[in-house]
């Protein structure tokens, strides 16, 4: 799978906490925004997390980011246009059971 | 330097915020919160239903202003309280559920009475805690309070494990338990750009939401409407931020509003929405509200900003603040053509009121009361064409007087939230206008009426049907009439007596006038039941999904 120019990343910095999860992707579902692939993990003494959102650039995405925006632990978030798009597609191999591509 | 349990965190913590009066229920999980709370002072008022509790919560903190607090028990008592915490939610009213677990130790083992109430309550509040340790109680109990009443108001959940509320810590210093509002900057550009949009607009129309009265900018929304001679429409939640008397007011907007209201929306050149979400009730058919107008939107939740409708012009912030700063830039405008519009409109086309002659009808029953009130009395209402009837009519003159579920639509919502606003003002009259079908739905709070003798009254507007949706199969089915009837008729008044309350049955009576006369008197508690024709149908109605200038009635 290539990233679609249709795609784009959202990049969070989040608290860590095993609710942190639910909140993003519950966020996600009762809004009816489309999540396309996620990955999550904690960064520096692992009270803080970085998150990946592979979302679809369509008209939702301002209110996508207002409303991650508004969530509590959400620290930080930055949309990356220009993101490096193996990330995904690296990640979608794995997935699929072949090698991960190198990089 | 003290020892301390977490529970007794929780209620230290509460005592230290200044919240005297708490609803709520015990049960197995949240024995030791109960403890505590018996060494307190905090007065706790026992409901009989946890649904109850959070929506005593909720009329506390919507006729105040303030958070205010409920109990309940793990499981059932959590579930029961979900649909109080959802009604918070979309009304932005901040309250604060704090529910007991099971012990950390059998959390996931499927233990008796344990549900997953911070997943549950995840979608429904505006954060939600789960606390792992009593440490984490002297950061959560001070967030909980920030998240709930800064910003834009919103419910809390705080789900606390026994053997949490049982652990004992060395505590230091209780934490601060009141925030600080920080100042915000608003971008001048676009205040200077609003203020010119609107002294440039030939028919501008100002909506104003409960966004209004959160922030307290009655007085400014008066300015400017005085200032520019601006109309003012109300979303249901904006209802007595503006003086219904004043000639500029345009009442409610939307699928209840009155013809030439929805008329006047059609034909603005500029909207000034402050404090409005641009709810599906208010705008009908999205694309076609208000099509000829450049939209100004204020509020302070960023993410209402484009949401339902792409906005010109617009800010996000606290709405007083920003009127603040945008009254000194609008010229005076007597925008005579534009008023005498907004005057034939409402010769042309009025509210239709009944001819008053029949004490039974509910038009009237409301007028009546609302001739007898005083402005302070508070009103809280159920859900249903009684609810629309007094919103259409009662002329609201102060913000906080008008307590009803927006957002969510709660049938069950009047008589418990009657009860937290007649505790949280016990120098004023509060009146529950119910339906039949809604008065049922909480009527296990009678007791708790009972309990405490409050001056409250519950008017029973009785069709023996669940009037708004039989108008609704009548309009837009066929007049199929399906499960909006009820077989059998409770007798209120009897019922009301079982529980201990007084209570007047208007069937076979003539005498509306003299009971709701001998009800604003009395000091105490009263039901009163009036019998009305199911056939009344509530006036004008768009149909849902249809522009709002396509009315039916009125």
């Amino acid at each position: 799978m290539v990233i679609e120019k249709t795609n784009t990343i959202i990049e969070l910095v989040v608290r860590n906490h095993p609710g942190v999860m639910s909140h993003i992707t519950g966020l996600f579902s009762r809004r009816a925004f489309n999540l396309e692939g996620i990955l999550c993990s904690q960064i520096g003494d692992g009270t803080i997390s970085r998150m990946y959102l592979l979302v679809n650039k369509g008209e939702k995405l301002e209110q996508i980011v207002k409303q991650v925006q508004k969530l509590y632990d959400v620290m930080e978030v930055t949309v990356q246009n220009d993101y490096d798009h193996t990330l995904f597609d690296r990640l979608h191999d794995l997935v699929q059971g072949s090698r991960p591509a190198a990089s | 330097m003290a020892r301390m349990t977490g529970a007794e965190i929780i209620i230290k913590c509460l005592e230290k915020r200044g919240i005297d009066t708490i609803a709520g229920i015990p049960g197995g999980a949240n024995l030791p919160l109960y403890d505590a709370l018996y060494k307190s002072k905090i007065r706790h008022i026992l409901a009989r239903h946890e649904q109850g509790a959070g929506f005593i919560a909720q009329g506390q903190a919507r006729s105040t202003g303030k958070a205010a607090v409920c109990f309940a028990t793990s499981g059932p008592g959590a579930t029961n309280l979900l649909t109080a915490i959802a009604d918070a939610k979309l009304d932005s009213i901040p309250v604060i559920g704090i529910t007991g677990q099971v012990p950390s130790s059998m959390i996931g083992t499927d233990a008796f009475q344990e549900v997953d109430t911070y997943g549950m309550t995840l979608p429904i509040t505006k954060h939600n805690f789960f606390v792992r340790s009593a440490e984490e109680l002297l950061c959560v109990m001070p967030e909980a309070f920030k998240i709930a009443e800064s910003g834009r108001p919103g419910p809390v959940v705080i789900d606390v494990p026994k053997d949490v509320q049982k652990e004992v810590i060395e505590v230091d210093a209780l934490p601060e338990m009141d925030w600080k509002a920080l100042s915000e900057e608003m971008d001048t550009h676009t205040l200077d750009a609003i203020a010119q949009q609107i002294n440039q607009a030939k028919k501008p129309v100002m909506i104003i939401g409960g966004g209004i009265i959160a922030a307290d900018a009655e007085a400014e929304v008066k300015t400017l409407s005085e200032k520019g001679n601006i109309p003012v429409a109300s979303t249901l939640m904006g209802l007595g931020a503006f003086d219904p008397d004043a000639p500029l007011y345009l009442g409610m907007l939307g699928m209840h509003g009155a013809r030439y209201t929805n008329y006047l929306m059609n034909e603005a050149d500029l909207v000034i929405a402050l404090g409005i979400r641009f709810d599906d009730r208010a705008t009908g058919k999205a694309d076609a509200f208000c099509p000829n107008a450049t939209i100004i939107h204020i509020d302070i939740d960023q993410s209402e900003i484009d949401k339902i409708k792409n906005a010109h012009f617009s800010l996000a912030g606290d709405v007083k603040k920003a009127l603040e700063k945008i009254l000194p830039l609008i010229e005076p405008n007597s925008r005579s053509e534009w008023v005498a519009t907004i005057e034939k409109q409402k010769t042309e086309h009025p509210f239709v009121l009944p001819p008053g002659d029949d004490p039974f009808n509910p038009v009237t029953v409301i007028q009546k009361i609302a001739e007898l009130a005083d402005e302070d009395t508070i009103i809280t209402s159920d859900v249903g064409q009684h609810q629309m009837w007094a919103a259409q009519i009662y002329p609201f003159k102060k913000p906080r007087t008008w307590l009803t579920s927006g957002g969510l639509g709660t049938m069950g919502f009047g008589v418990p939230t009657a009860i937290g606003a007649a505790l949280a003002n016990p120098d004023k009259k509060v009146i529950c206008i119910s339906g039949d079908g809604s008065f049922l739905m909480n009527i296990q709070e009678l007791a708790t009426i009972a309990d405490l003798n409050l001056n409250m009254a519950v008017v029973i507007f009785n069709n023996n049907h669940l009037g708004l949706v039989r108008q609704q199969q009548e309009l837009f089915y066929d007049k199929n009439y399906i499960a909006s009837r009820f077989d059998s008729s409770p007798d209120f008044a009897a019922i009301a007596k079982g529980f201990g309350v007084p209570s007047t049955d208007l069937t076979n009576s003539g005498k509306v006038a003299e009971a709701l006369e001998s009800m604003m008197q009395e000091k105490g508690p009263r039901i009163i039941n009036i019998p009305i024709d199911h056939e009344e149908n509530v006036y004008p109605m768009v149909s849902p999904g249809a522009a709002n200038t396509e009315m039916i009635g009125g």
